[in-house]
C-alpha cells in the first residue's frame, strides 16, 4: 500500500493533470467534428438543412424541460429529479384534453365564424395553457408536501427525495387507475401539413405527394414547437428580468439569508420557480408529445435526462445557458443520428458534455463557483 | 360406516389402478396428447389452442377416426414454462402411453419437451413455438420427431419481399432496432429476398428501443425516394415511426410483421401500409371461411356471438390435422414411422398449404393485412 502512495505519478495521471493536453484533445476533436460537418454539408447541402431542421425541433423541446432544471438549481441548488415525470403528467394531461373533452376543437364549436387557422391556434394554446396549469399546481403541491419540509436538511436528502417523488410519479401514472402501464396513441391536436421550401418560394405540399428534389420540407408542428417555444422563452426572460417577482427570484438565488433580511418571501419565492419551471415543463409536454405521438408513464426518464444534460451543459442556473445547452444537444443527437449512426446518438451529445466540462467546469454559460459560507 | 367408506374407498383406488390399464390395454382408441398453457401467465392461449385442436378432433372422429379406431385427446396443462410442461409430458407419455403430443404453445417451454419426446420416440407438434431451436438441436441437427406448425420469423421477411415485388416495387429502406432478435431477422431475410427477386435496398438504419425521435432516419428515407420503407418492429414504434414519416413527407409504404398485429395499432399513422401474418379471418379461400362457420358454430363468444377464431386455435386445428393426417398417412401407430410420414407430407390447411422443410419447419403461405381507411383487410394471400 505505502510503496503504491509513494510511487511517482503514472503516465496517465501526468496527463489527465496537464490540462494543456485536454484542450489540445479538445480542440482536435472540435475540428475533427467541424471537418465532418463541413463534409456532409458540401455532400448535400438540402438534407444537411433538413437534418439541422429536426434537431431544432428536438433542442426547443429540450430546452423548455432544462430550464425548469435550471431555474430551480439556480435557487435551491436542487437536482429536481421529478422534473422529467412533470412533463410525462403534462403530455397525459394534453392527451385528455384532446382524446377526451376535445379542448382543441372548442373555438369552432363556440365561435364557428373565426378564421380555421385562428380556431385552431386559440385551441392548441388552450390546450397548452390547461397543462401548464397542472403542471405548475402538481410541482408547486410536490414542493409544499416534500421539498420543502427538508429546505435545513442535508442537500443529499432533498436529492434522494426528489428520486422518491419520481418513482412516484412513474409508477404511480402505471397504475390502472391514473394513465396506464400501456403505450398511448395520441391525437394531435391539429392534422399535420408540410410546406416545401425552395427558391421559388413556400407550397403547401399535398399529403401523400413526394417532395421535389432539392427542397427543404417544414411542417406546421416544427413551427409550432419553435413558436411556442420561442415565445414560452421571452415571456419568461421578461418575467425574470423586468418584474418584481423576477427580481425577487433574482435575489434569493444571488443569497437566500440576505433576500429574507430585505423583506422577500424566500418560500414563496421558491414556490413560484418550481410552479413556472413546472409550467414550462408541462408545454415542452404537449410539444413533445405532438411531435413524436405516444405518451406511457415513463416518457419522462430520457428526455427529462437529456434536458438536465442540457442545463448542465450550458451552464446550471443560466437561463440562456439552458438554451444553448439544449440546442447543442437537439442539434448534435439529430446530426449524430444523421451522419455517424441512430445508436451513437446518446454517446455523442453526452461526450460532448463531458469534453465541455474537462474544459469548462461550471458549463458555457455557467458564473465560476463562489464559495458560500 | 367407517369400515364401509373404507371398504369402498379401497375399491375405488384399486379400480383406479386396474381401468386406465384395461383401456391402455384395449387397443380401441389412438390417443393424441395436447400440452397447452390452461393457467399461469398465458391461459387465453391455452384455451384458444385446446378448441382448435378439439375441433379438429372432433371432425376425424365424426368421419370415423382413424385406422379405423376413434381419436382420444388427453389434455394436460404445461403453464407455458419449462418444469411444468416437462412434468405434463412426461404424464401423458409414461401414464396416459400417449405416442402423439400437440404442444406446447410457447417455444420456452415447447424445447424442453422436445428433449424428452426425441428420447422416446414420441411425436410432438408446437402450433406456434416459432424459436428456431424448438426442431432443431444446439448442433443444427434436425430433432427427428419435432415438428412445428407455423413459419419462424425470419418467413416473414421472405413474404413481404415478395410481396413488395408482386406489387412492382424496385427500391426499399429497412429500418430495425438492432437489439431485438427479431426484428433484426425478419429485416435480414427482406434484405436477401427482396435482393433475390431483382429488388434494391437503397438504405438500411438501426435505431435502439428507447427512440422516440426517428427524424434524422425519416429524413434519409424522405431523400432516398424508396418506394417501400420495411419497418419489422412492434406496433408502440410503427405508430411513433408512422406518425414522423407523415411530417417529414415520407411516402413510401411501409411494410412490417406480425408485430403490427394488435389493436392498438395506430391506423391512422400506418395508413397505406401492409403486414405479414400467419392467417386473417378476412381470407376468402373457402377453407378459411368453412373454418369460421365451424368455429362459430362450436364456440360463442361474450356476447353469444359465433366466436372468431385467432391465430392460435387455427394453427392448433391445423397442427391437429396434421398429426392425425400423417397417422392415417403411415397406416400405422408406429411413432418412428408417422414422424417420417409427417416430414413428407403436403396438407392444405386453414393457413395455407403445409409440406415441411429439411429442418421440420413448415414451408407454407402466409397472408398481407392492408390498412385502408382506417381498417385492417386482408390483402393477398403468399403462397411460399
Amino acid at each position: 500500500m505505502n510503496a503504491a502512495i509513494n510511487q511517482k505519478p503514472s503516465l496517465l495521471e501526468t496527463i489527465i493533470r496537464k490540462r494543456w493536453l485536454g484542450k489540445g484533445f479538445l480542440l482536435a476533436i472540435a475540428i475533427l467534428a467541424l471537418w465532418k460537418l463541413t463534409i456532409s454539408f458540401l455532400a448535400g447541402p438540402t438534407i444537411f438543412m433538413q437534418q439541422v431542421i429536426n434537431g431544432f425541433q428536438l433542442g426547443f423541446v429540450y430546452a423548455l424541460i432544462a430550464l425548469g432544471y435550471t431555474m430551480v438549481y439556480g435557487i435551491v441548488r436542487l437536482i429536481n429529479f421529478a422534473h422529467g415525470d412533470v412533463f410525462m403528467v403534462g403530455a397525459f394531461v394534453s392527451y385528455y384534453a384532446i382524446a377526451d373533452l376535445g379542448l382543441n376543437t372548442w373555438p369552432a364549436k363556440v365561435m364557428p365564424g373565426l378564421p380555421s387557422w385562428l380556431s385552431t391556434a386559440i385551441g392548441v394554446i388552450s390546450v397548452v395553457l390547461l397543462s401548464m396549469v397542472s403542471c405548475a399546481f402538481l410541482a408547486y403541491t410536490i414542493e409544499r408536501i416534500a421539498y420543502k419540509p427538508l429546505r435545513n436538511a442535508p442537500r443529499i436528502s432533498a436529492l434522494i427525495t426528489a428520486i422518491g417523488v419520481s418513482f412516484f410519479l412513474e409508477y404511480f401514472g402505471a397504475l390502472p387507475i391514473a394513465f396506464g402501464p400501456n403505450f398511448v396513441t395520441y391525437q394531435r391536436p391539429f392534422e399535420v401539413v408540410n410546406w416545401v421550401i425552395s427558391t421559388s418560394g413556400i407550397v403547401a405540399l399535398e399529403p401523400g405527394v413526394a417532395p421535389p428534389d432539392n427542397t427543404l420540407i417544414i411542417s406546421n408542428i416544427s413551427l409550432y414547437i419553435i413558436i411556442i417555444s420561442l415565445l414560452l422563452l421571452f415571456i419568461l426572460n421578461f418575467f425574470v428580468r423586468r418584474t418584481r417577482v423576477g427580481k425577487a427570484m433574482r435575489a434569493t438565488a444571488y443569497d437566500k439569508p440576505t433576500s429574507r433580511l430585505m423583506g422577500i418571501n424566500v418560500d414563496g419565492i421558491i414556490s413560484v420557480t418550481f410552479a413556472i419551471g413546472a409550467a414550462l415543463a408541462g408545454a415542452a409536454g404537449v410539444l413533445y408529445a405532438t411531435a413524436f405521438p405516444q405518451v406511457y408513464f415513463a416518457m419522462g426518464i430520457i428526455p427529462g435526462l437529456k434536458a438536465f444534460v442540457a442545463a448542465v451543459l450550458g451552464g446550471i442556473g443560466s437561463i440562456p445557458g439552458a438554451l444553448v445547452g439544449a440546442l447543442i444537444i437537439g442539434e448534435a443527437e439529430v446530426l449524430s443520428a444523421a451522419y455517424i449512426s441512430t445508436p451513437m446518438r446518446d454517446a455523442v451529445a453526452f461526450s460532448i458534455l463531458v469534453l465541455v466540462l474537462l474544459v469548462r467546469p461550471t458549463g458555457i454559460f455557467g458564473e465560476p463557483s463562489r464559495e458560500k459560507a | 360406516m367407517s369400515k364401509r367408506l373404507f371398504v369402498i374407498l379401497s375399491l375405488v383406488i384399486i379400480a383406479s389402478f386396474i381401468l386406465p390399464a384395461c383401456g391402455g390395454g384395449g387397443s380401441s382408441t389412438i390417443k393424441v396428447g395436447l400440452l397447452a398453457p390452461l393457467s399461469g401467465a398465458v391461459p387465453t392461449f391455452g384455451i384458444s389452442t385446446q378448441q382448435g385442436v378439439e375441433i379438429a378432433v372432433k371432425e376425424w372422429n365424426d368421419k370415423g377416426g382413424v385406422l379405423g379406431k376413434k381419436i382420444e385427446l388427453v389434455v394436460a396443462d404445461s403453464q407455458c414454462s419449462a418444469d411444468p410442461a416437462v412434468n405434463a409430458a412426461n404424464k401423458l407419455i409414461d401414464q396416459d402411453k400417449v405416442k402423439f403430443i400437440v404442444g406446447e404453445v410457447c417455444s420456452s417451454a415447447s424445447i424442453p419437451v422436445s428433449e424428452i419426446v426425441n428420447q422416446k420416440k414420441v411425436v410432438q407438434i408446437s402450433p406456434t413455438s416459432t424459436n428456431a431451436g424448438v426442431t432443431v438441436d444446439k448442433d443444427g441437427k434436425v430433432k427427428p420427431f419435432t415438428f412445428r406448425a407455423c413459419f419462424i420469423d425470419p418467413f416473414q421477411g421472405l413474404v413481404m419481399a415478395k410481396f413488395a415485388a408482386g406489387k412492382g416495387f424496385k427500391t426499399a429502406f429497412v429500418m430495425y432496432d438492432q437489439g431485438n432478435d427479431y426484428t433484426v431477422g425478419l429485416a435480414e431475410a427482406f434484405e436477401k429476398s427482396f435482393t433475390e427477386l431483382g429488388g434494391q435496398v437503397i438504405g438500411k438504419e438501426t435505431y435502439i428501443k428507447e427512440d422516440t425521435d426517428f427524424s434524422a432516419i425519416l429524413t434519409k428515407v424522405a431523400d432516398s425516394k424508396a418506394e417501400v420503407l420495411y419497418l419489422p418492429d412492434y406496433y408502440n414504434i410503427v405508430n411513433l415511426v408512422g406518425a414522423q414519416a407523415k411530417d417529414k413527407g415520407v411516402t413510401a409504404v411501409m411494410m412490417g410483421g406480425d408485430g403490427w398485429d394488435s389493436a392498438d395499432l395506430d391506423v391512422k399513422a400506418s395508413e397505406g401500409g401492409f403486414y405479414s401474418n400467419h392467417y386473417d379471418p378476412g381470407d376468402t379461400r373457402p377453407i378459411v371461411v368453412e373454418w369460421l362457420k365451424k368455429f362459430g358454430a362450436a364456440y360463442k363468444d361474450d356476447q353469444g356471438q359465433p366466436k372468431v377464431p385467432d391465430a392460435l386455435s387455427t394453427l392448433a386445428y391445423d397442427a391437429a390435422n396434421l398429426l392425425i393426417a400423417a397417422i392415417q398417412k403411415a397406416g400405422t401407430e408406429d411413432s418412428t414411422k408417422v414422424a417420417e410420414a409427417l416430414a413428407a407430407i403436403s396438407w392444405e390447411g386453414v393457413s395455407g398449404t403445409i409440406t415441411f422443410d429439411a429442418l421440420h419447419n413448415p414451408i407454407k403461405g402466409a397472408v398481407v393485412i392492408g390498412v385502408a381507411g382506417g381498417n385492417k383487410t386482408f390483402a393477398e394471400a403468399i403462397a411460399p
